[in-house]
This record gives C-alpha cells, structure tokens and sequence, in this order.
C-alpha cells in the first residue's frame, strides 16, 4: 500500500509547492524524494531510486513526462509547468544525491552468473557501463530496484515504453522473461 | 579545392577488405568512391573481419572486451533545442566563399526537412512527436508545430500542396496544407501496413519522379537476417496502393533522391555496428532495377561478407554500393543538386548529411558530404564539404538533412541543437532568422 500514500502525499506536496518557479529544486526536490525515498534511494514498490543518476537521463525523462512522450500519470503531473531551467536544476540535483546501495542479500551466485554472461553478450555494459553507472543520456542501473528494473524490461519488450532513442528496444528483442528476471536480480547487486 | 582526392581516385579500384581499411585509417575524411565490384577472383575478404575462435552464429561475434569498447553508446541528443547563438552554425567550417546563417533555431529534434514549391519548410521529429512548419506569414518568419502526438514522425513529404508525413508504422497525409497552416486538419491515413518495430522503425520518405510514394522499412536489429517485411524499399501509389517492394538487403536507409540525370533512386545506408572500428561502411546506393538486393545482413559495403550471415553467401550475390561513406558514418538525408547559386562544380552532385559515429572511438563524419558523380551516374569522388560538428571528440551539432532552396542555397537539420541552418555561396542575400 505503499504507493498509493506516497502518491497521495505527492499531491499534497505538490500543491503546497504551488506553480514552479526559479528555485525549482528547493520547491519540487521534496515531492520527488516523497515517493523516491529520503536522498533518493527508493523505498517503494516500482519506484525507481534517483541517487547520482546521470543529469543528462534525468533531464531527457522529466522533459518527457512533462510533454507526455513518457505517459505516467503522477510523472506526468509532476512535470506540468516546469520549464526548461527547472528541468536542467532538478536534472541536477538529482545527479548530485548519493548513488542507491546494493541489495542487503549476497545473491544467489548461479543467477549472478547468468545475468553476468547476459551483460557480455547483449554489451549491456557498453553503454552503461562496466560498473553500470551510465554515462550521459545512458542512466545509471547499478543497484536500481529490482522490480522497476523488471518492470522496466518487460516494458520495452512489450512496446509499452519506448525510451526517448530506440536503442533498448533493440537490445531486448532476442531477451525472454527470465532473462530480464536474471538481469534485474544481478544489476539491483551489483557491488 | 574540394576535389582534390587523387589518393583517394587511385584507391578507385582497391576492392579488399584491407584496401578499405587502409583509406579509412590513413585518409580519415576520404573514402574511396566506390569499392570494386566483387570479382569471383578477389581474394576471400572475411577472414582478416571474423574473431577467429567463435563459431558461426555465436551472439559473441563483434562483442567487443576492451575498456575503449566499454564507452561507446548511441549518441542521444538533448531534448532541449539550444539557443539560437548557441547552436553549431557559427563554429562550422564551410569552403571559401560559402556563408551559413540560422535558419530556423528552438525546433528540437530536427530531422528529415522538404521545402513545398512555394517554399514552407517542413520538418519531422524522431524521438519526440511532432511535425513543424516554417514559413513566412506577413512579411514574418513563423515556425509551429503543426501536428503533435505523433510516434517517430521522422519522414516528411510533399506533392501537389498535400504534406505526407511518416510516422514509425503509419502514413498520413494533409491536404492544402498551406492553406491551413493555422488550424491544420486532422491528417488521414495513407498506408499502416507496416511492421511496428521500435528498432530503425523510423522513415525517410519521398516522392519519386514517378509520383509514387518510396517508404523504406529498415532491419528490426543491429545485425539480424529480416523476415520478408523488413529490410527494404517499399514503393505505393499516393494513396497506399499497389505497394512493390522494389529494393532489399537494406539495413537502414535514412536518405534517398532521384539523379534529374537518369532518375535512378541513389540512397544511403548505414552499416551494422560492432564489426569493427573501421569497418563497415556507410553505403551509398543506386537502383537500377526493381527488386535489386544490396546485400545486408549477408554482405556489407559491398566486400565485406558478414562474420556471422555471410557464410554460404559471396558478396557477389549483391549489388554493390557506389561509395562507400565512411565507417559507423551515419550517412542520413542526401539530394541532389541542381541550383544555380554554388559554383559550377556542384551541379548534378550530392549532397549527403553525415550524422556522424557512436559505434567507433574517434568520432567519424558529423559533417555534409559532397558525392560527385560522373556522367554516366557512378561516383566520381567524396568529399566533406561543411566540416566541425565534431570538436574534442564531442558532437556540438549533428546534421541529419540537406534541402536546396528555389535559389540554389542548401538548408540543412540538425537534431543535436534543434535548427536549421542555410548555406549561400557568394554574395547571395542571406535570411537570418530573428
């Protein structure tokens, strides 16, 4: 039940923010950490952390949500009204939180195998990286959530979410389900 | 001088695979016109191309395991437009005598362009969704988008007052649309008999000479043998009928025009990533023939059978590109020019947007390349004719169209910065946007 309150305190957040103005990430910073967890390591179901993701992700999403080429309702709200400047000092801000720790449990060793052989043949750490924190546009993933790691996968199988530029629709074509069960299992344990 | 590529002529009929690296790796900016026709003689050129432990087929062919490898990713524009004094324009190098002024600036994602005859620019997007108008209304330059919510409209078209424009899967048209720039209608669909996926999904498209509508559909992957649906050129009557696929073995084409010479369709390609640094290259293509194949997954650049598709195939199979435009080079929109402004030398060449490389450590094109052609139709030279999108390795621009004006000046797209700028030669009134 976590989302829905979290949810619902966004809202009263955000209005008590009132409409964005310069000092956007001194107004807006407090509605995202809401749902997306005290210093940006998220705490709630299918919420993304935001600790030391890439500036240049972080803008290219909330640009997104803000013009609707990313449809998440709460997301959407958040951004209505921002401008430029405020997406550029909450990309920021975002980037400069502490980067999310990875998962308390060791991992099972045979599916950190698999994941890891997954990583080498579909390149995943080409662009992310090899430790997994991003580069760029490319977002970090290194000790995402699990579930919204998951969910983000079976997403761009599905068509459901097609990222700004095409590239992970490419890569996950050949993917099956396990292997995105493998991949979100290693990458929330990447120490 | 622009063409001064006599290394590059002797290099003309250098048809191995370790010719073409040879020129990408000393000349850098020239290519050599045309790889040599495959000969049944010609030394096997895979072998220097293919890691030698994998087997046929393994996923871990092209992987590459060094730390250089590890930093290249597609290369994802800001979704911002920059300002109009900060985008590429002022920083490009252009030959003597040539100008380039902003256009057009605060238009993100600024992809394929198409002027109509009476001269209203329409531009496409292909990571965000819309199209956009730029014209004059009252003696004022106006842009706005004229159609928003759309998925991937990258291609735009024009014919007889009516605007076609491409989404990922469908084509829509608007009639009048210059009558209506103010309230556009909602547009109709031509044709949507088009497979959905995201990868090269996005369309180039144009209307031929014979006033039929050429829509290309790329492969569904970086390197992968298409079902019967992809990796082609379609063509259909302006309302969607009678589609023909008229050309196959295209990995991605992003670019096509017909030579005013001899009406054969000319188009780019881009080859596939991770073979290697140097190799492939970018394609540019004619089309002789209806149903001509030109080679991908099996064959690329013309010499080049692929590591992992090419076995029990030769190169000789295909039809070989003209030119070759450089590697991981992105070659995207090209035309033809036929204006009189620029000198010339230019006449009956063309000219071809490079949008530059991710899949390669030192960035290659980001640049307008100028094809020269002989009068039969096959290429004389290529030549980068604006230079400097590319600075420390880094894009500040990245051009994706080229369009000649009525006058004989040349707009071009940039998606990095979100413009449009306008090339003149000589003492040509320029435009500038204010």
């Amino acid at each position: 039940m976590r989302a829905p309150i979290c949810a619902l305190l966004t809202t009263v957040v955000l209005l008590a923010a009132g409409p964005a103005r310069a000092d956007a990430v001194h107004d807006r910073l407090p509605a995202c950490l809401a749902c997306h967890g005290d210093k940006g390591q998220s705490t709630t179901p299918e919420t993304p952390s935001l600790g030391a993701q890439q500036q240049a992700y972080a803008v290219t999403q909330l640009y997104m949500f803000r013009e609707k080429l990313r449809k998440a309702d709460i997301m959407n709200q958040m951004a209505e009204g921002l401008s430029d400047d405020d997406l550029r000092a909450l990309g920021e801000a975002i980037s400069k939180l502490p980067a999310p720790p990875p998962a308390a449990d060791a991992g099972d060793a045979a599916r950190i195998a698999r994941a890891q052989a997954l990583v080498g043949a579909n390149r995943c750490n080409a662009c992310h990286t090899p430790n997994f924190a991003g580069q760029d546009q490319v977002p970090r993933i290194a000790d995402q959530r699990e579930d919204y790691l998951l969910r983000t996968l079976r997403e761009y199988k599905s068509g459901a979410r097609t990222g700004y530029d095409a590239t992970m629709a490419e890569v996950v074509a050949p993917l099956k389900d396990q292997d995105f069960a493998d991949l979100a299992y290693y990458l929330a344990r990447v120490k | 001088m622009i063409l001064r590529s006599i290394s590059a002529r002797s290099l003309l009929l250098a048809g191995t695979f370790a010719a073409a690296v040879a020129v990408v790796g000393t000349a850098g900016a020239q290519q050599p016109a045309a790889p040599a026709a495959p000969a049944p003689a010609a030394p096997a050129p895979a072998t220097a191309a293919a890691p030698p432990a994998l087997p046929p087929g393994s996923p871990l062919i092209g992987r590459p395991d060094t730390e250089a490898a590890m930093k290249l990713a597609p290369v994802i524009p800001p979704p911002i437009a920059a300002p109009a004094d900060k985008v590429a324009a002022s920083r490009l190098t252009l030959p003597k005598g040539f100008h380039i002024e902003v256009y057009a600036s605060g238009i993100p994602d600024a992809r394929e362009i198409r002027l109509s005859d009476k001269g209203t620019l329409f531009i496409g997007n292909r990571l965000q969704d819309k199209v956009w108008a730029v014209y004059e209304k009252d003696g004022k330059r106006v842009q706005k988008a004229i159609v928003t919510g759309m998925h991937r409209p990258n291609g735009v078209a024009f014919h007889n007052g009516t605007l076609y424009f491409a989404e990922l899967s469908k084509i829509w048209k608007i009639d009048n649309i210059e009558q209506n720039l103010d309230n556009p209608p909602k547009p109709t669909l031509v044709y949507d008999d088009l497979p959905t996926d995201e990868a090269h999904g996005w369309k180039f498209i144009a209307i031929g000479p014979d006033n039929k509508l050429y829509v290309p559909i790329g492969q569904p992957c970086n390197n992968c043998i298409p079902d019967d649906r992809h990796g082609q050129i379609r063509r259909m009557d302006l309302d969607g009928k009678n589609v023909e696929v008229i050309a196959r073995g295209v990995r991605n084409t992003v670019g096509f025009d017909w030579n005013p010479a001899n009406h054969d369709l000319y188009f780019t390609d881009n080859g596939r990533d991770w073979m290697s640094e140097d190799v492939p290259q970018d394609e540019l293509n004619r089309l002789t023939k209806v149903g001509q194949h030109f080679g991908s997954p099996y064959c690329y650049q013309g010499n080049i059978p692929d590591p992992q598709f090419g076995w029990g195939h030769s190169c000789s199979e295909f039809v070989p590109p003209v030119a070759l435009m450089g590697p991981h080079a992105a070659a995207l929109g090209m035309r033809f020019y036929t204006g009189t402004m620029f000198p010339a030398e230019y006449r009956g060449g063309i000219f071809v947007a490079r949008h530059g490389s991710w899949n390669r450590t030192h960035k290659f094109g980001g640049d307008i390349a100028f094809v020269k052609l002989n009068k039969d139709g096959s290429v004389k030279s290529v030549e980068p004719f604006i230079t400097g999108f590319i600075v420390d390795n880094k894009y500040i621009g990245r051009p994706v169209d080229v369009q000649p004006m009525k006058d004989g000046s040349l707009l071009i797209s940039d998606d990095y910065d979100g413009a449009v700028y306008r090339v003149t030669y000589g003492n040509a009134p320029r435009t500038a946007n204010r």
